[in-house]
């Protein structure tokens, strides 16, 4: 079930987001390249979150456009980008009861009529989704009845049964203990290399970033600070520049990647960027 | 992943029909047992030789009482009964609030006081009038809590159950200082917003019956979107569904349900809270399954309620709102305490 991958599948210009007048983003320009993993970092309070939603139609821009293979996003048709484009937001509720195997087919729900009848092809999709995130044997479990890790399978695989050929995702790996933050983004690699989705998500952990993206995009200041190759962003300078960070960048033994370890706090930030370097981002916990 | 999964329980087409196809055979036997029950009791052999049209002067009788008397009171309490329940469970899942009902975010009082200052206004209004401006009156009433209740993106559960509570007050509160000064009449002829179907007749049920047919079926065929509503907005928004189109959609399935509900016999408190969390219990989440659940609960509920007052202490009618306001507020309370914390 391999998507043919678009080159530039979301490309975003002049791109000006805000919630009212503010404007949190201004003047964004830049591509995503298909078929890679693409990894939103930045400080808390950055607008990360937000750029993401943008560019899934959750958040309609305050000027500019996000192209999705080459069409204005905001214009298209909703079930039209459902299916070609798939968003799992930071934190869904599920009502209570709802199966897995019942939440995955919401996720044909962009390829279903008024009535919502199944088909095959749609039968298939729910049950290759339920495989490729291991939750095929938990199918009939109630959602709230899992633990953390399980759930947010059990919210990937909903969003893999779109069938779309990029998957966004917003802070996949929240409120996850370790090894199952490591669980979520290792399937997200696998789907990447096997099925050649183009994932775009956001991660605060600047290492796991590094690991598991083929590119990043540093967003600082409402505006992208700098986008490339993982192994040449990460520099001292870029970490004090965008985290507010004095750190040492070394080599990772097993991937050959930067590695990063923060020591200091760089400067004293204004108190609207949020607490960079504080505890609470160094936990990795949510904003 | 401490446990070994378990594999899902084979749930067949029969399974899923088993619980519905039950309820309504459950629903079908009270209301058989109901049409017996009256000042001058009919003995269930009477009854049957009645309906089943044998000749015969007390069969005729039987009949007459049965069919101008008592059968339109059953079809009053089951059509509101299941009305109120359905608006329910749109409304829950629309605002995802499990203290949403008509009755408790103003739709009910709404479309009384409407029906009231509307008899008052034109006497000689057709019945199908009614109903139209029992909507008008509810949307009014509902327009009126969602903008008292709104945090700016948000719409807190307990505030909006106890802003609804309060507007809701205030409209009944209002239609009564205007029945005081209306004829006696007029009074006679609106007793019934109380919240009972004693003394309903074909005319009544017949003013309900379209909305009923029309908007019942609706809200089934709206269930998948009801589910998308359930989601969140954002998740709803993720997966290609027109939010904005699907909430005032729905909602108008909801409003009408209660506003053509409460002309039928007035404002049965709690039934559209209560049905749909027992619905949902009993069927889950999924509002293919928990619909049909909730309109045969709210149905039933009502009937029973209704066929309990009439044989508590009779020739005393206890109106079947009352009781199911004494059955549906514990549980209310207990649902603010939970949701409130």
């Amino acid at each position: 079930m391999t998507e043919p991958i678009p080159p530039r599948p979301l490309e975003a210009s002049h791109l000006t987001l805000g919630y009212g007048e503010q404007a949190i983003l201004s003047d964004l320009n830049f591509a995503l390249r298909g078929g890679a993993v693409t990894s939103l970092v930045g400080a808390n309070g950055c607008g990360k979150s937000t750029l993401l939603r943008a560019l899934s139609r959750l958040l309609a821009p305050s000027g500019g456009s996000v192209m999705l293979d080459g069409q204005d996003l905001h214009r298209l048709n909703a079930k039209e980008v459902a299916r070609r484009l798939a968003i799992l937001p930071q934190g869904p509720v599920a009502p209570e009861g709802l199966t897995v195997e019942q939440l995955v087919w919401f996720g044909r729900h962009p390829h279903q009529g008024f009535l919502g009848g199944r088909s095959e092809a749609d039968r298939a999709q729910v049950a290759w989704a339920m495989s490729q995130t291991g939750m095929t044997a938990f199918a009939g479990r109630p959602l709230e009845a899992l633990s953390g890790g399980q759930r947010q399978r059990a919210w990937i695989a909903m969003s893999l049964a779109q069938s779309t050929p990029v998957l966004l995702l917003d802070e996949p790996t929240t409120y996850l203990d370790l090894s199952h933050q490591l669980e979520v983004l290792e399937l997200v690699q696998r789907l990447n290399r096997e099925q050649g989705k183009t994932v775009v998500m956001v991660l605060h952990d600047l290492n796991q970033a590094v690991r598991y993206s083929d590119e990043l995009v540093a967003v600082q200041g409402g505006r992208v600070y700098a986008q490339g190759d993982p192994a040449e962003l990460m520099t001292p300078e870029l970490l004090r520049d965008v985290f507010g960070l004095k750190a040492h960048v070394l080599q990772d033994p097993d991937t050959g990647r930067p590695h990063i370890i923060p020591y200091a706090v760089a400067r004293v930030l204004p108190p609207q960027a949020g607490g960079l370097g504080s505890p609470e981002f160094m936990s990795q916990t949510g904003p | 992943m401490t446990s070994a999964p378990l594999p899902s329980p084979p749930q067949t087409r029969w399974a899923q029909a088993a619980l519905p196809l039950g309820l309504a055979l459950g629903v079908l036997a009270l209301a058989f047992f109901a049409l017996g029950v009256g000042a001058v009791p009919t003995p269930p052999a009477d009854l049957w030789a009645a309906l089943s049209g044998q000749p015969g002067e007390a069969a005729d009788l039987t009949r007459r009482l049965v069919f101008d008397l008592r059968l339109p009171r059953v079809v009053a309490a089951l059509l509101g009964g299941a009305m109120f329940a359905v608006s329910g469970t749109i409304l829950q899942a629309v605002v995802r609030n499990p203290l949403a009902s008509p009755d408790l975010v103003g739709v009910g009082a709404g479309a009384g006081l409407a029906v009231t200052l509307l008899l008052l206004a034109l006497p000689d209004a057709p019945g199908w009038l009614l109903p139209w401006g029992a909507a008008l009156g509810a949307w009014g009433a509902f327009l009126a809590v969602l903008a008292l209740a709104r945090d700016g993106a948000r719409l807190p559960p307990v505030r909006l159950a106890l802003l609804g509570v309060a507007v809701g007050a205030a409209c009944t509160a209002l239609g009564q200082v205007v029945l005081l000064r209306a004829s006696d009449h007029l009074g006679g002829a609106l007793a019934f917003l109380a919240g009972t179907v004693y003394g309903a007749d074909w005319a009544r049920v017949g003013r309900a019956l379209p909305w009923a047919l029309t908007l019942l079926p609706a809200a089934w065929l709206l269930s998948r979107r009801l589910d998308l509503l359930a989601l969140g907005e954002n998740m709803a928004l993720a997966l290609g569904h027109r939010v904005t189109l699907g909430r005032y959609g729905t909602l108008l399935v909801a409003v009408g349900l209660a506003a053509s509900a409460v002309t039928l016999c007035g404002v049965l408190g709690f039934v559209g809270l209560v049905a749909p969390h027992l619905a949902r219990l009993l069927a889950g989440s999924l509002h293919g399954r928990t619909l049909p659940v909730s309109a045969l609960l709210g149905a039933g509920l009502v009937l029973a309620a209704d066929t309990l007052g009439r044989v508590l202490s009779p020739p005393l009618e206890v109106p079947a709102g009352l009781i199911t306001t004494l059955l549906g507020a514990p549980y209310f309370l207990y649902l603010l305490q939970r949701t409130a914390r």
